[in-house]
């Protein structure tokens, strides 16, 4: 089978799952989005209170254990890290607040396209416009430096970490949160959701996919390799919804579930999502895969995402179905600015030890 | 002999562009030296994708790749 195809199934396969989710009970366009159901986890442990988006979403535990398992199976689970920790922290934090003023991940963008919203529409221009500074900063010689082999114990913190999740999932102690109303309160049955995370795990772990890495190599390299598995997720997620969901298929900008028409702050906010995930080597999915593998800079970058979403909900940064709060719109911009000073800070010391470098010793006091 | 590229420990697509800086300047082919399976699919793709054969040797706790003309 062609790399291609194989790559256009298997996004396939993830966009079934979304429209299955959907369909079972999962929010509305949400059948799956990695930022939602990291903010949600959030509130679940209490580290926000927004009490409409408190829940521990079993897909997260399912895509965890599975690309943890099929990693270990297949000698893909190594455990590496010490590549710029601190700063794919902040990354990672400023990439969930971009997302949660525009209300979903890149995954949930396709989703909501794939089911007519248009919203997504401007939310993706604005990710493939913050994808293209990021490549921009690749090709003048960013980079995070290298990681280092780990302590294999570390490597088995976020499969823990899943583990942890699901026995308050199941046991629902008191101090887990709960939305009784709104988003939160709303989820496909458990075993479905954990089934069908534990395929997506599997599917974006073996494939690779990655919603960032698909525009980024089609502007860096011209390979659109990755791009065919995001149009997978598109196409079926689309044929999913008409069979499963056709009668909340709505075509168009306003009435949409869980998304505002903020046009400026739509694009702005991808825009950041786009650039984080550039500068992190991969979007948020990307990232909550290659932390079940033991990748512990990945595991940092969604650390970072899960602290962004509750800030973003303790000071009234996340958007929702009613627009941005002000509060929302100044944080994108800090963040774009903020993200930018550090890329290029980066991008001028690398060029700066690398002609030092070239000197040699002697010319290097 | 080729000229070697030692990729080993950055993360994706920095072993990629890596590949492709270097095949700019060598085009007769460069040995290029990562350390996961990623690395070596997409630097694989991406050098046969520009015409250049492939060999990947698997050492203990790495992979040579050897891009070819």
């Amino acid at each position: 089978m062609g790399s291609k195809r194989k790559m256009f199934i298997t996004g396939g396969i993830i966009g079934i799952v979304a429209a299955i989710l959907m369909k079972f009970g999962n929010p509305g366009n949400m059948g799956m989005c990695i930022a939602c159901f990291w903010r949600d986890i959030a509130g679940a442990l209490g580290l926000h209170r927004a009490a409409v988006v408190q829940y521990i979403r079993p897909e997260i535990i399912g895509i965890i254990f599975g690309a943890f398992i099929i990693s270990y199976l297949t000698g893909d689970f190594k455990v590496r890290g010490g590549s710029s920790p601190l700063i794919r922290f902040v990354f990672g934090f400023f990439l969930m607040i971009g997302a949660l003023v525009f209300l979903g991940c890149p995954l949930r963008m396709i989703i909501r396209l794939a089911n007519g919203d248009l919203n997504a529409l401007v939310g993706l221009v604005g990710y493939v416009f913050g994808i293209f500074i990021g490549v921009q900063f690749l090709k003048k010689g960013y980079s995070l430096g290298k990681n280092y082999e780990q302590s294999k114990v570390a490597g088995f913190f976020f499969p823990i970490f899943a583990l942890v999740l699901l026995i308050f999932l199941v046991v629902r102690p008191a101090f887990i949160l709960f939305s009784t109303e709104g988003p939160g309160s709303m989820g496909a049955p458990v075993i479905l959701s954990l089934a069908l995370g534990a395929v997506v795990g599997v599917c974006l772990q073996r494939s690779r996919i990655c919603t960032a890495g698909g525009f980024r190599d089609l502007i860096l390299i011209k390979d659109s390799h990755f791009l065919w598995g995001i149009l997978g997720i598109f196409v079926f997620t689309l044929i999913g919804n008409l069979i499963l969901n056709f009668n909340k298929f709505n075509l168009g900008f306003i009435e949409q579930p869980i998304a505002h028409n903020d046009f400026l702050f739509n694009f702005l906010g991808m825009t950041l999502v786009g650039l984080c995930s550039v500068l992190l080597g991969g979007c948020p999915i990307r990232q909550t895969i290659l932390a079940s593998q033991g990748d512990t800079d990945a595991g940092i970058t969604v650390i970072g995402l899960i602290v962004g979403a509750a800030f973003a909900h303790n000071f009234g940064l996340a958007a929702s179905g009613t627009g941005v709060p002000v509060n929302g719109k100044i944080a994108v911009i800090i963040g774009i600015v903020f993200v930018l000073f550090v890329a290029y800070g980066i991008v001028l010391g690398n060029n700066k030890k690398v002609s030092k470098d070239a000197k040699g010793v002697s010319a290097n006091v | 002999m080729s000229k070697i590229i030692d990729a080993r420990g950055r993360s994706c697509p920095e072993p990629v562009i890596m590949t492709k800086n270097a095949l700019d300047t060598e085009n007769e082919g460069i040995k290029v030296l990562v350390d996961t399976n990623v690395a070596v699919e997409n630097i694989t793709r991406f050098a046969e994708g520009k015409g250049y054969k492939v060999e990947v040797t698997e050492n203990s706790d790495d992979y040579e790749i050897n891009i070819i003309r």
